[in-house]
């Protein structure tokens, strides 16, 4: 895989289809930890970090045990459970890496670790790992550099979504002031605001195929 | 509590939607077309109903500690139930739910309803709680659905609504979902303010010389994750 599909993966994630703006993930942290632009700094660094690791967990997860030809064999059963393993995986992998941040970087914990157990039901982490497998891997077979581009993708996912979590804290942050008429004011608002972002994203959407 | 009034919460007063603002992105994602929101509808209201009876009938065997990822795994099974079924039936729904069909498992409607009543009232009550609250979202999905549609491609369930109108594409695109959901909470607000302020006067009306309604809650600017 060279530099420029890379570069695509990346483009194509974070802007083309943001996960909040295209693809409508995450609404709620989008929603609720967007009050102040340091929380949403947090918040998406913690779904940066989770990200990029589910992708590394659950593509090897599929390829070896999942996929219709999946190198172990005599599991066929178990194929069904895709979303059922994957979801269980990554609720242990969140809780895994909090045990972990607590034990080697106390700092690291101190700024990530009140965002760590809401990620575990955020859709956002089950929908990249799902869309990494939709992605890259045709008929259950991986296309070439399959394994590097879903770590891309899940590293691009969590970019993507900090950028919109910035974007609408930034905005949040002045709306405290502005004279809201008082049957928009809160969640309604903020949707507007999604509104116009996201066809402002709608611009870059001609930026690869 | 009466059936009757289990049944009814989920539809209007206590709507998953638009009064509790949970599972907000299948019902933008999913409301393109009628076509999809009724799936997705259908999808939900059995994953729900299932998961509620489930949930309410082991609830003393299930330790408190280990409680969510046990109605994790519930979920999740009922979700696979789901996907198969639609994948082998229904291929085309199958492909247009797309990644929003295992993402039932992490809906926060299913697990808020199993850890908020499942978990604590009777089979019966669960199962009427979970088609309550699986009609209140699908309610509000086909709503999102019928305008989305009707303004953004001019058809509802695919048939020409009104021969020579120019539909606005921006509706059926992400930022008319958007907009959409946005104008009909503030309407469902601006109607709660008023009836609010309605209820008031008749209230002051009605005990004149006694001390008006003492506490006024602010329904508005509510921001529950």
């Amino acid at each position: 895989m060279d530099l420029g599909s890379i570069f695509a993966i990346l483009i194509g994630v974070i802007l083309v289809n943001n996960f909040v703006f295209a693809r409508f993930l995450g609404l709620c942290p989008y929603l609720g930890v967007t009050r102040e632009t340091s929380s949403a700094i947090g918040m998406g660094m913690a779904v940066i970090f989770v990200m990029t690791m589910a992708s590394i967990v659950t593509w090897p997860l599929y390829r070896y045990f999942l996929a219709p030809d999946a190198v172990v064999k005599g599991l066929e059963l178990a194929r069904i459970l895709r979303t059922t393993s994957f979801i269980l995986v990554i609720a242990s992998l969140v809780q895994f890496i909090e045990m972990l941040l607590q034990k080697v970087n106390p700092a690291l914990y101190k700024a990530l670790g009140i965002y760590l157990p809401i990620i575990t039901t955020n859709c956002t982490i089950l929908g990249v790992a799902v869309l990494n497998i939709d992605t890259f891997f045709k008929d259950g077979k991986p296309v070439p550099g399959s394994y590097l581009g879903s770590i891309v993708q899940g590293f691009g996912a969590g970019l993507g979504f900090t950028l919109a979590m910035i974007l609408m804290s930034s905005v949040r942050e002045r709306l405290e002031m502005a004279n809201i008429p008082k049957p928009l004011q809160g969640i309604p608002i903020a949707f507007i605001n999604a509104c116009l972002m996201s066809m402002g994203f709608l611009g870059f959407s001609g930026l690869i195929k | 509590m009466s059936k009757w009034r289990i049944l009814k919460g989920g539809f209007f007063k206590d709507n998953p939607v638009f009064v509790v603002n949970l599972g907000l992105c299948p019902t933008l994602a999913m409301s393109a077309s009628l076509d999809n929101a009724f799936g997705m509808s259908l999808a939900l209201i059995f994953v729900l109903v299932g998961s509620n009876v489930i949930v309410s009938a082991i609830r003393k065997a299930v330790p408190k500690r280990v409680r969510i990822p046990c109605y994790i795994v519930v979920i999740a099974t009922f979700v696979t139930v789901v996907e198969l079924f639609l994948a082998a039936y229904q291929p085309g729904l199958y492909r247009s739910l797309g990644i929003f069909l295992p993402l039932i498992v992490v809906n926060c409607i299913v697990l808020y309803r199993a850890e908020v009543f499942a978990s604590k009232n009777s089979v019966l009550d669960s199962f009427l709680d979970g088609i309550g609250m699986g009609g209140g979202f699908a309610l509000a999905l086909l709503l999102l659905a019928f305008i989305r549609e009707s303004l953004g491609k001019g058809t509802l369930w695919g048939y020409k609504l009104i021969p020579g109108f120019e539909p606005a594409v921006i509706m059926i695109l992400p930022p008319g979902a958007f907009l959409t959901i946005a104008l009909l909470m503030g309407f469902f607000n601006w109607r709660k303010g008023r009836k609010k302020a309605a209820g008031q006067r008749r209230a002051r009306k009605s005990n004149r010389g006694e001390p008006g309604p003492a506490t006024e809650t602010n329904t508005n600017g509510r921001d529950r994750n």
